[in-house]
């Protein structure tokens, strides 16, 4: 591969979002490519809208995604799948978890929830991928674990062998909690295989 | 970090500079946590053999740097960018003394404001400071550079300043091992008051020293290789630093570009000799015309800020766009969303204050850290921020200036780290000078907002061993506040009754509100249990007194026409709050705020 390769992770902090982001960035190395990951740290988690970068290929310069550049994003919650639409281009993948997370306006009732909101996606020509991440990761027996059924779903997109995750998943993870993601993994990847 | 084989590994670049410290044989590493400069400190005290401490604030941790160096080790300090300023009187004498063993300081910069509140660019302390800057574009780079920085801090006996950015330090990469190297400073107490007793006589011929050293310096970046020309299409040429090298190799990989690694002081021959061989010069870099000034001090014509940007951060996108505006993506129109900005936690004790605070009437001074999100909605309730300790002084300012006027309408609000940090001392003047100003010190035993960092009140070190914890009511006590007050912030009710209190009385008051942060470790492992409002019968009449607390745990159902009736609640309620018990974290709140016994705890 020639070109660098843009992986766009959204979600509300506190999902995993950086667990997930970091088996991905490890399995492309592994697979033989260089990367660089952004991240961004302290007043930016604290329950807000949050982003990872991460960018694969031959040689890596730049640490961000350049706007209307993400081939992917894997966003882990709806609303912060339409967010960050002016890093796509037409042709981008989002793989989206269905699930709502209220913001404080929408909390507070000063505002609703906006509906059908995935349409903006597919208006302008981006491809979406709908994973019920959370109801798939219940499934297997651990809600916690619904970031990793999010790496499964997004790694019938990307250039790297299911083992070679799998592989990462097992050394990364604690050992007990080792089967479950596993499981976790294959249901996301047997979803966003579905997709293809 | 993690290992990718035998030689490489994944880290950031803040694990890489670490990394680097540790292979440079640095002995004594000091700082205060501070985005995006924390894990620094952080993964530097997994190491053996360097001693590491979170210090109470960034004077006192290039102090400590400072004195490790005069005893002929290798010694580090590291802040955020604004820490600087904090730390800038002992950097601009350090200057003049030089070091024993080598002395580097790494200034965290965040362009953008991720996590600060403002973007100062600190390579302008290096021009004003006299020392040396290095400048890294990535985590391998950030590495390598470390280790460079305390040769050149031994060999030309100088404090060396060392930059990073938020997208160094918060950036991944692919990083080689190295090994370990020697320094050639002896340890030891050694007098030599000529050099180190920085009174008049002396300091006057240390002035001197530093224009020799500067100038030798500026010999020696000529022919670095940290500062190197890549040759390329010349009818273009970019000189770069930092991440900004980055966006250019990116965005015109076939020019000819001027890399400067060490990005004080300048190498002016090899900047002369790189303007001649292009066609067109730019120059390339975050914040402020830095490089540009200095070079065009030098006669040379070249694009700089007339094209790039010197508000937030660049990009490969922006880069290209200002340099060829023709090559611009189109793209998708953004889609208007409800915000999701961050919040204090579920749970949070800050919240509880901040909810009262938003219904005294009260000016509200505020300070740094998580608490300073009490600013937005529902609470609203913070009036002023500036930096750390302001918090203090400020409202002493103010009450002196309106006089009679302030009296119960002026609070400071504090973090316990923040108040060891640098507020003691104005509170040491608001009772010197004597205003009626009411204190709040939000006691959660931990620097939050930087991911639970211990400090000098919290009873440990950077390491987890016990400590002395600061006893903050003696303290305060001690510099004169005769009203000192104790309060558990989840009980809203009584700590209303003890803020109103303190504020009505006419000499300086402090509150110290205790409870701990829900993200320390001992708290998250706790069984937490929530509370509820619909157990058994539903009492909510829709009130909304618990929505009004912001806290992401309680939202509002509305009722559709009828609904309510339907439901079994009165005919006109327009809707119910409901706790979402995955989130609720058992500190009560919301139950001692309402008074129709809706919400209760679980269990009960």
């Amino acid at each position: 591969m020639e070109s660098t390769g843009n992986i766009l992770f959204s979600g509300v902090g506190g999902q995993g979002i950086l667990l997930a982001s970091e088996i991905t960035a490890y399995s492309l190395l592994l697979a033989g490519y260089d990367a660089k990951k952004s991240e961004v740290h302290g007043m930016a988690q604290r329950g807000g809208s949050v982003t990872a970068q991460l960018r694969y290929g031959k040689k890596v310069w730049s640490p961000l995604i350049e706007p209307g550049c993400a081939d992917i994003q894997v966003a882990f919650e709806m609303m912060e799948a339409v967010r960050y639409i002016t890093s796509l281009h037409k042709g981008s993948t989002v793989i989206v978890n269905t699930q709502r997370i209220l913001p404080p306006a929408v909390a507070t009732g000063q505002t609703a929830y906006p509906e059908k909101i995935l349409d903006h996606l597919t208006a302008v020509g981006v491809r979406v991928v709908q994973v019920d991440a959370f109801d798939l990761a219940r499934e297997v027996g651990e809600a916690r674990t619904a970031n990793v059924v999010m790496v499964g779903a997004l790694s019938v997109f990307l250039p790297v062998a299911a083992a070679i995750y799998e592989e990462v998943i097992a050394t990364r993870v604690p050992e007990r909690f080792r089967d479950v993601n596993l499981k976790a993994f294959r249901a996301g990847r047997k979803a966003g295989s579905m997709e293809v | 970090m993690t290992n990718i084989s035998k030689d490489t590994l994944w880290m950031s670049g803040n694990e890489a500079i670490a990394l680097g410290a540790w292979e440079a044989g640095v002995k004594v590493a000091s700082g205060y946590p501070g985005t995006p400069s924390t894990e620094i400190m952080e993964n530097l005290s997994t190491y053996e053999g360097v001693y590491t401490e979170w210090a109470p604030n960034e004077k006192v941790g290039l102090e400590v740097a400072i004195g490790a160096s005069f005893a002929g080790v290798r010694a580090l300090a590291t802040m955020k960018h604004v820490g600087v300023n904090v730390a800038a009187d002992p950097l601009f004498t350090s200057s003049y003394t030089g070091v024993c063993g080598g002395l580097v300081l790494v200034t965290a910069d965040d362009p953008e404001m991720h996590s600060s509140q403002n973007e100062q660019d600190n390579r302008n302390y290096a021009f004003a400071a006299k020392v040396p800057m290095f400048e890294p574009s990535d985590p391998m780079e950030a590495k390598e550079m470390l280790k460079a920085a305390f040769t050149l801090s031994e060999e030309l006996d100088t404090p060396v300043m060392f930059r990073i950015t938020t997208r160094v330090a918060h950036v991944k990469g692919v990083v080689a091992r190295g090994g370990k190297m020697a320094s050639h400073a002896s340890c030891g107490i050694s007098k030599v008051p000529a050099k180190l007793v920085m009174l008049p006589s002396i300091a006057k011929k240390r002035r001197e020293v530093v224009e020799e050293r500067m100038a030798k310096c500026r010999e020696l970046v000529e022919t670095t290789p940290f500062n190197k020309i890549e040759a390329g299409d010349t009818r273009r040429g970019f000189i770069t630093s930092g991440v900004s090298y980055l966006y250019v190799k990116e965005a015109f990989p076939e020019a000819a570009v001027l890399k400067l690694g060490i990005c004080w002081p300048l190498p002016e021959q090899l900047i002369r000799e790189f303007a001649a061989s292009v066609d067109e010069l730019f120059i390339i870099e975050e914040l402020d015309p830095f490089l540009e000034t200095h070079i065009k001090a030098m006669g040379i014509s070249t694009h700089g800020k007339d094209l790039i940007p010197s508000i937030g951060e660049l990009n490969t996108a922006i880069v290209r766009n200002a340099i060829d505006p023709g090559a611009a993506r189109e793209l998708f129109a953004p889609i208007e969303l409800p915000p999701r900005p961050p919040n204090m936690c579920a749970g949070c004790p800050h919240r509880g204050i901040f909810f009262n605070l938003s219904r005294m009437k009260v000016f509200v001074s505020g300070d740094i850290g998580c608490y300073t999100l009490g600013f937005l909605p529902p609470l609203s309730a913070m009036d002023a921020c500036v930096c750390m300790g302001a918090s203090v002084p400020i409202a002493h300012g103010m009450a002196k200036a309106l006089g009679e006027e302030a009296h119960n309408k002026i609070v400071s609000v504090i973090g316990d780290s923040t108040f060891v940090h640098s507020g003691i001392t104005g509170l040491i003047n608001t009772v010197y000078n004597n205003s009626a100003s009411t204190l709040i010190i939000l006691d959660n035993r931990i620097t939050a907002m930087t991911g639970q960092q211990p400090n000098p009140a919290s009873g440990m070190t950077i390491k987890g061993e016990p400590a002395h914890a600061l006893d903050l009511e003696a303290l305060c006590r001690a510099v004169g506040v005769k009203h000192v007050y104790v309060v558990n912030p989840h009980e809203v009710v009584e700590t209303r009754r003890v803020l109103k209190e303190a504020v009505e009385l006419n000499e300086p008051s402090v509150v110290i509100a205790r409870a701990p942060c829900v993200l320390l470790p001992e708290m998250k492992l706790r069984k937490s249990v929530s509370y509820l409002t619909d157990q058994e019968e539903d009492n909510c009449v829709g009130c909304m007194s618990c929505i009004r607390l912001g806290c992401p745990a309680i939202s509002w159902t509305a009722f559709e026409e009828g609904e309510a009736e339907r439901l079994g609640y009165k005919k006109d309620q327009k809707g119910v709050s409901k706790i979402d018990e995955n989130i609720c974290n058992d500190c009560g709140q919301c139950a001692s705020l309402c008074k129709f016994n809706a919400i209760t705890r679980k269990e009960e």
